[in-house]
């Protein structure tokens, strides 16, 4: 399900009008993924909080999202854009590629609560598949 | 069985009472036919689905919409039950529109969104996992006459 120009640019438009809030959506992304979905914790074991708004969680949300950010700028060409990235994800961080859509997910439901009349029917479907797409080339390094 | 505690029934209950199921059915079933648009193939007789201007207009995807938001009031009404509260509708769903089931999962992600847009800041953490327990169990009982 490939981005096309269209999808490309709802999502740099809509990702101008978010990036203000880009450490908010991203802390509460995160803070969500390991409360809803507590199996994503395992990943975390090494950090001393790992409830909503903790320190740790803030600080890793902002990793990502300015990763995502990254992937936003990089979206013609996502693969080798992300290319770093992935050798992380594959042979370091190691985290199975499912949690991708996990975290996906949480990140659209907090795009719909901080933008509801921004984040319309067609946005969410750009983002949707730009985020499928990040973490298609995420695990590109995989196998 | 399904254990609730006592907070996730407050959630639950919370959140249906707030709920339009005249606006949030609609939107739910739009963003799914807009977000995910092979789910179109269910709905041929609808008429105009062309693109999301036809979709959001079309009073066919509305009224669908408010049928299966109080289909959910039922599960909600029964939520010790809702296994077999919804054994019908399960046979429904397979045997007579066999539709795939990996697409109640589409439509409930479509209608956690759309709650969270209408409920903004107070749809916390908490309530979050409250709402995708009860739309788990709803779509596991759905899925359960699948054979």
């Amino acid at each position: 399900m490939s981005l096309s120009a269209n999808d490309k640019a709802t999502v740099k438009a809509f990702w101008a009008k978010i990036s203000p809030k880009a450490d908010d959506i991203g802390n509460e992304a995160l803070s969500r993924m390991l409360y809803v979905y507590p199996q994503t914790k395992t990943y975390f074991s090494h950090w001393s909080d790992l409830s909503p708004n903790s320190a740790p969680v803030r600080k890793h949300g902002k990793k990502i999202i300015a990763g995502i950010g990254l992937a936003v700028e990089k979206i013609d060409d996502l693969f080798a854009g992300l290319l770093t990235l992935s050798e992380l994800h594959a042979f370091q961080l190691r985290v199975d590629p499912a949690n991708f859509r996990i975290l996906s997910h949480n990140i659209l439901v907090v795009l719909a609560m901080l933008f509801p009349d921004d984040f319309t029917p067609e946005a969410h479907l750009a983002m949707d598949k730009f985020l499928a797409r990040l973490a298609l080339a995420l695990s590109d390094k995989y196998r | 069985m399904v254990v609730w505690t006592d907070q996730e029934r407050a959630c639950i209950q919370d959140i249906f009472s707030k709920l339009n199921y005249e606006d949030a059915g609609p939107k739910a079933l739009q963003r799914a036919l807009i977000v995910y648009p092979w789910t179109q193939r269910y709905f041929a007789s609808f008429g105009n689905l062309y693109n999301a201007e036809a979709i959001m207009s079309n009073p066919k995807v509305a009224a669908h919409g408010i049928v299966v938001l109080h289909g959910l009031d039922r599960a909600m009404k029964n939520m010790d039950d809702i296994k077999n509260t919804y054994a019908e509708l399960s046979v429904l769903h397979s045997e007579k529109l066999h539709v795939d089931p990996d697409n109640f999962r589409l439509l409930a992600d479509c209608l956690t969104i759309v709650i969270a847009a209408t409920m903004g800041s107070s749809f916390t953490a908490d309530v979050q996992a409250a709402w995708q327990k009860f739309l788990a169990v709803v779509v596991s009982a759905l899925r359960r006459q699948y054979h």
